[in-house]
């Protein structure tokens, strides 16, 4: 098959034209199976020496029908651009699950799987072109945070062992058919530093260049990611990248999360992408923002001319997307602030000199 | 100044090749302090904060990332954007990878070619840095500016069209070097910057320009105003010239607008080159501003943003006492108790300054000041403290007094605030303090040391007197002795005798701290004082032994070898006869007359005035001393708040033996008193004459009209007040000064009263013409010993003087039991003319001259013995 590459120039041509509509929650969708522990092994991980309920990537290799059906559903809803299951498929994540060594075969597979079911709801419905984007998720382990509250300057990973893995699954979702790779859920800048300069590597040793979407996440009303820095810090420490997207997703809903997307809209020279959970947890870790009232506070957003692409995180459904995919299929889509060569540099906060 | 407030500050002090602080606490490893450091910048005002571990005692690179890793969890320095600073681009790279922000790399340059220039470039678009480019080539660093401009457009067109990089994170650094070297080729070296910051800012757009600023004022370096004057007009036409942002000491820069008008022009003329003598005419200047308090307070006010236990010490070690209050408040209010604040940082800070005084890198002036702050800050305290206060925190109890029938407590205070300085609690009963006040205060307040101190010989024999005593009372704590007349041959031989708990004599106030810290501490006591006592019973030893080739003569014997006097060379009668009084002396006519030397000496620092202002160890501290010491006496001149009196007359006179017989008047009929003199009568060298003051004199029945003349001074009018006033401000150092600068004037004004006797009132030398150093080096005709001196060392002549001269009722000078005098500052004595007249120093005497002194003055022996204890053999 000869498919021509999505450049970041055809997508950024697209944004300008319509706001996009993202997918929602997978972790939401797989839990309403209630898997169990032989339902994740599946045959081939039957014997598996830990247990692997929970390893919800790994499902692209044992339950892939499942996935595949959650993908679809996205698709019908109204999403433009589904999210590969790959959120903790990096070897350093795997790791956990002694699965290290199976990352390349998750990220490609699961790349593969949400390539074909894309390419099938376009062949029913050829209305639009609709895209995969390859996820790189934070890990679970910080750059530049401590785990020992002893020794500020201890780390349990490093940049390079970062760049190392984020590498082995970008090639392996680009081989697997991804259009875009999206870094998302960061609460750790240098992490998403690294997998930056990681898929950069890829770029220029594919001698390619998929768009790039970037998506942070302010962890609570501090209005800071988890590792200190403010949404303006962010944004200028991760814009060499030229992504496509700057965005913001997870855990706030589109409420609490609305200071931070609007400067984000103000400042971003890309496109803007937000995908909010559907509110906080409750006491029982559900969430309970019903679609059309998150549709509604997103469909203002769009009225005030944030948005770009949104879709959602944590708790929402197909159901919610749908309500969302309403709300803004007439609103036009966010105008990129333009260039101005303004020169801004970053700590935790962001430095900046008008001149 | 619009333009400032675009202008960047990078902060430098995290820099281990710019400060000594943060290289040695990163080479020790201490990297808690090292942060301290980068927070303190970012107080100061830092914008972005330039790190550097280029130092090759170092592993930079794990330094670098170590530093970088531990202020990640500082949210207070981690809020600005790091400047990566290092030569070694592995340092660089593991620096990036430790930097969630966007950070600045400086630098990369062309130096090694294009390739690698190129990809360095790439990588640090990777990483997401913005870059200082250096103006150097494979060719060298650019010093022109045709060479900066031509390198700065190279690379900004290599990078901006070759891989994209963003010309507004492209920060040139085209070379800040120092002018006013001395070498004709870099007077332009700061025009060539500045000029060339306007071309390359017009040439490449969006491109900034940054430089280290404190190259430029290299040549200055240890003169921090000018310095900073330098930096200032530098940054002022830089910035104009589009200059973006500098690595500077933002606490450390003066403002252009204060600069005094004569430097800043002079500092402009050499930043713009505008004239060939430049660098010249600066340096003629420079000295004057160094350590100009006015502009270095102005300028060096970082420390203030300093947390509250380091901004005490500040003020401790550098005796500032502008915030003290403020500073105590703050911290007493983080304190749980206010005590904790005496305990806790003053008490530190005090042991800093004590540090530095113990290593000889602070001095006794600074100390003294360091006390001020001290007294400040607890009488701040004082009053929230009060049931608090409970004795035994100190390291121990000390009590000083001087003795009875003396005044002199410049040394004592001294003492008092040195021990003051290490934690001793001092109870300082002041001066005149009798014996049994001493012991009474001694036994209530239980002190742990006594100290005792005096000035004049008498005082020795109190001393003696306070040992005896200690001994009759039973008490077993250390008693100390010091002060100018003692010894520790005195101690030694006569005070340690009489008291078994040790009796130690200190030479001088810094070792008054080992001496009580010994003496106080339960271990160290008895090896110290068994050592005292070792080296006493050695002084007690060569006491004992006379000198090699030392001879008593007999008084006969000694009378035989007097002086010959040239009678063909007796003055003449004196031009203004009688006596005389200045009620008002003029105290600043007085200053020119000043002999700083002892006044240095006083303060510890010794050296001979006026080489000692530029001595390479203590000349900054004489310096401060000195201009603090006439400021002191500006003001004390300007509000009148000493005065000064004088009593002199010439009376006719003619030597009889060893006494000096003063007539009622020039018929020289009626004896009025006589003036009682010792003889040496030790055997001299070359057989040269033992002389006594009255062979200075025509004797009777020469037939010669000669006279004698006397002279009573004083400055110290409205000194003691003073000093007290500013005691009970807590300011030990001023206290001291009052008393230190009137003893000054006070010989300033015998100095000056016996140039105008010389040359007016006796007239014997109208001519003379002397300047300060001969008068200093006593090269005019006559003498004027003072009793109680060496030449008639015996204090109770000073009785006759006054009496002579009338002076408790003319001038209100008193005479104390001890025959001190009171105002301290004063100095009474004899004037001879005879041009053969010298001083001397009587020295030992024997039991027969004893015998005969008595009964000239008509004393018992007994008598005679206690009044020249000192001098008998």
């Amino acid at each position: 098959m000869t498919k021509l590459r999505l450049t970041p120039q055809q997508l950024r041509q697209l944004l300008a034209s319509r706001i996009l509509v993202l997918d929602g929650a997978m972790g939401t969708m797989i839990q309403q199976h209630r898997l169990d522990e032989a339902g994740y092994r599946g045959a081939e991980f039957a014997d598996w020496p830990c247990d692997l309920k929970g390893n919800n990537d790994l499902l692209v290799l044992t339950q892939p029908e499942l996935i595949a059906d959650i993908h679809r559903q996205y698709l019908l809803a109204g999403a433009d651009i589904i999210e590969t299951n790959t959120f903790n498929a990096t070897t350093i994540a795997m790791h956990d699950y002694q699965m290290a060594h199976l990352s390349e075969r998750i990220n490609r597979e699961a790349a593969a799987l949400a390539r074909r079911v894309c390419d099938e709801v376009t062949a029913q419905q050829p209305d639009k072109p609709r895209f995969v984007a390859g996820v790189l998720g934070p890990t679970n382990r910080t750059a530049s945070i401590s785990p020992d509250v002893n020794d500020p300057g201890f780390r349990n990973v490093s940049f390079d062992e970062l760049v190392l893995a984020y590498k082995e699954s970008t090639r392996a979702l680009i081989a697997g058919g991804a259009d875009i790779i999206m870094l998302e859920t960061i609460f750790d800048t240098l992490n998403a530093k690294a997998a930056a300069f990681a898929v950069l590597e890829v770029f220029e040793e594919l001698q390619l260049e998929l768009p790039v979407m970037i998506s942070g996440t302010i962890t609570d009303a501090s209005g800071r990611t988890l590792s200190g820095q403010t949404t303006e810090a962010f944004y200028y420490s991760l814009a060499h990248v030229k992504p496509v997207t700057f965005g913001l997703n997870c855990a706030l809903g589109p409420d609490l999360l609305r200071p931070y997307v609007e400067t984000l809209a103000t400042i971003s020279e890309a496109y803007v992408s937000v995908h909010p959970n559907a509110g906080l947890p409750n006491e029982f870790g559900e969430y309970d923002l019903g679609a059309e009232a998150m549709a509604a506070e997103i469909a203002d957003w769009a009225k005030q001319g944030f948005l770009n692409i949104v879709g959602g995180c944590c708790g929402t459904t197909p159901e919610h997307i749908k309500a969302i995919a309403e709300a803004v299929k007439d609103a036009p889509p966010r105008q990129p602030k333009a260039a101005d060569h303004s020169f801004h540099l970053a700590g935790l906060e962001a430095f900046a000199v008008e001149w | 100044m619009q333009q400032q407030a675009r202008f960047i500050n990078i902060g430098e002090r995290t820099n281990v090749t710019g400060s000594a602080k943060f290289k040695k606490l990163i080479l020790k490893g201490d990297f808690e302090a090292a942060l301290d450091v980068a927070r303190q910048q970012v107080e100061n005002g830092a914008q972005i904060i330039d790190i550097n571990m280029d130092e090759g005692m170092l592993d930079s690179k794990a330094a670098m990332v170590r530093y970088l890793t531990l202020l990640a969890a500082e949210p207070d320095i981690a809020r600005v954007p790091i400047m990566v600073d290092s030569s070694k681009w592995d340092v660089i790279e593991a620096a990036l990878k430790c930097i969630q922000g966007k950070a600045v790399v400086n630098s990369i340059s062309l130096k090694e070619g294009e390739a690698s220039f190129l990809q360095q470039a790439k990588l640090l678009r990777r990483y997401g840095a913005a870059v200082v480019v250096m103006a150097f080539d494979e060719v060298g660093q650019a010093d022109t500016k045709a060479r900066k401009v031509e390198i700065c457009q190279r690379a900004y067109q290599i990078l901006t069209e070759q891989i994209g990089f963003p010309p507004e994170d492209i920060i040139f650094d085209p070379n800040i070097f120092a002018v006013a070297t001395g070498i004709e080729e870099h007077n332009n070296y700061a025009v060539d910057f500045i000029e060339a910051t306007r071309e390359i800012k017009r040439l490449c757009p969006y491109a900034k320009i940054s430089g280290g600023v404190s190259n430029v004022s290299f040549s200055f370096r240890g003169n921090d105003p000018v310095r900073e004057a330098i930096h200032s007009v530098f940054l002022y036409h830089a910035i104009a010239a589009g200059m973006d942002m500098g690595i500077v000491n933002a606490g450390q820069l003066a403002v252009y607008d204060d600069i005094p008008p004569l430097l800043r022009e002079r500092v402009e003329d050499v930043i713009l080159n505008r004239r060939p003598d430049a660098t010249e005419r600066l340096l003629e200047i420079a000295a004057q501003f160094k350590g100009d308090g006015s502009v270095a307070e102005k300028v060096d006010d970082a420390w203030r943003s300093l947390p509250v236990n380091k901004r005490l010490e500040h003020a401790l070690v550098k005796g500032i006492t502008d915030f003290i209050e403020q500073d105590t408040e703050d911290a007493r209010q983080q304190a749980e108790r206010p005590l904790h604040v005496i305990e806790g940082p003053l008490m530190d800070g005090m042991n800093v300054v004590g540090d530095l005084f113990g290593e000889g890198k602070m001095f006794l002036p600074q100390v003294v000041k360091s006390a001020r702050v001290m007294k400040k800050a607890v009488a701040y305290l004082q009053p929230y403290i009060e049931q608090e206060k409970a004795g035994g925190r100190a390291q121990g109890k000390i009590l000083l007094a001087t003795v009875k029938g003396d005044v002199h407590d410049i040394g004592k205070n001294i003492v008092g605030v040195v021990l003051q300085c290490n934690n001793f609690e001092v109870i300082d009963l002041g001066v005149m303090v009798s014996c049994a006040e001493i012991l009474r205060v001694a036994k209530e307040q239980q002190v742990d040391v006594i100290g005792l101190s005096g000035l004049i010989t008498p005082s020795l024999d109190e001393m003696v007197h306070v040992a005896k005593e200690m001994t009759r009372l039973g008490f077993t704590i250390p008693l100390l002795i010091g002060g100018a007349t003692t010894s520790k041959a005195h101690t030694a031989v006569k005070i340690a005798p009489h008291y078994a708990h040790g009796v130690v004599y200190v030479p001088n106030a810094s070792r008054s701290v080992s001496v009580v810290q010994a003496l106080i501490s339960a271990e160290q006591k008895p090896a110290y004082l068994a050592r005292v006592a070792e080296e006493y019973r050695i002084a007690v030893e060569q006491h004992q032994r006379s000198r090699p080739g030392e001879r008593m003569l007999s008084l006969a014997e000694a009378r035989q070898n007097k002086f010959q006097l040239d009678l063909t060379k007796v003055a003449p009668a004196p031009k203004q006869p009688g006596v005389h009084y200045w009620q008002q002396v003029d105290l600043q006519v007085l200053r020119d007359y000043i002999d700083w030397t002892p006044f240095f000496l006083t303060w510890q620092l010794s050296g001979k005035f006026p080489a000692i202002l530029q001595h390479a160890e203590v000349g900054l501290e004489a310096r401060k001393l000195y201009q603090d010491a006439n400021a002191l006496l500006d003001q004390m001149i300007k509000d009148n708040l000493i005065s000064g009196k004088a009593a002199f007359g010439f009376f006719p006179a003619n030597s009889d033996g060893d006494d000096i017989i003063i007539y009622q008047d020039d018929s020289r009929t009626t004896e009025r008193c006589r003036l009682h003199n010792l003889r040496q009568q030790l055997a001299l060298r070359n057989n040269a004459p033992n002389c006594s003051l009255a062979d200075f004199v025509a004797p009777v029945g020469s037939g010669i009209a000669d006279y004698v003349g006397a002279f009573a001074v004083t400055t110290g009018f409205g000194a003691d007040e003073l000093a007290a006033q500013y005691a009970a401000a807590h300011d030990d150092y001023n206290s001291i000064m009052v008393k230190a600068l009137a003893d000054r004037l006070a010989e300033a004004l015998a100095e000056y009263l016996h140039l105008k006797v010389r040359r007016e009132y006796w007239g014997y030398a109208a001519n003379e013409q002397l300047d300060n150093e001969q008068l200093i080096r006593e090269l005019y005709q006559g003498i004027r010993p003072a009793p109680g001196y060496p030449a008639c060392p015996e204090h109770t002549e000073k009785g006759t003087l006054f009496q002579l001269l009338d002076v408790p009722a003319q001038i209100q000078m008193q005479l104390t039991e001890s025959y001190a005098m009171w105002p301290g500052a004063a100095v009474s004595g004899w004037y001879f003319a005879h041009p053969d007249s010298k001083y001397f120093a009587v020295s030992k005497i024997d039991r027969d001259q004893l015998a005969d002194y008595a009964q000239r003055k008509g004393w018992s022996e007994q008598q005679a013995e206690s009044w020249l204890a000192p001098n008998l053999r």
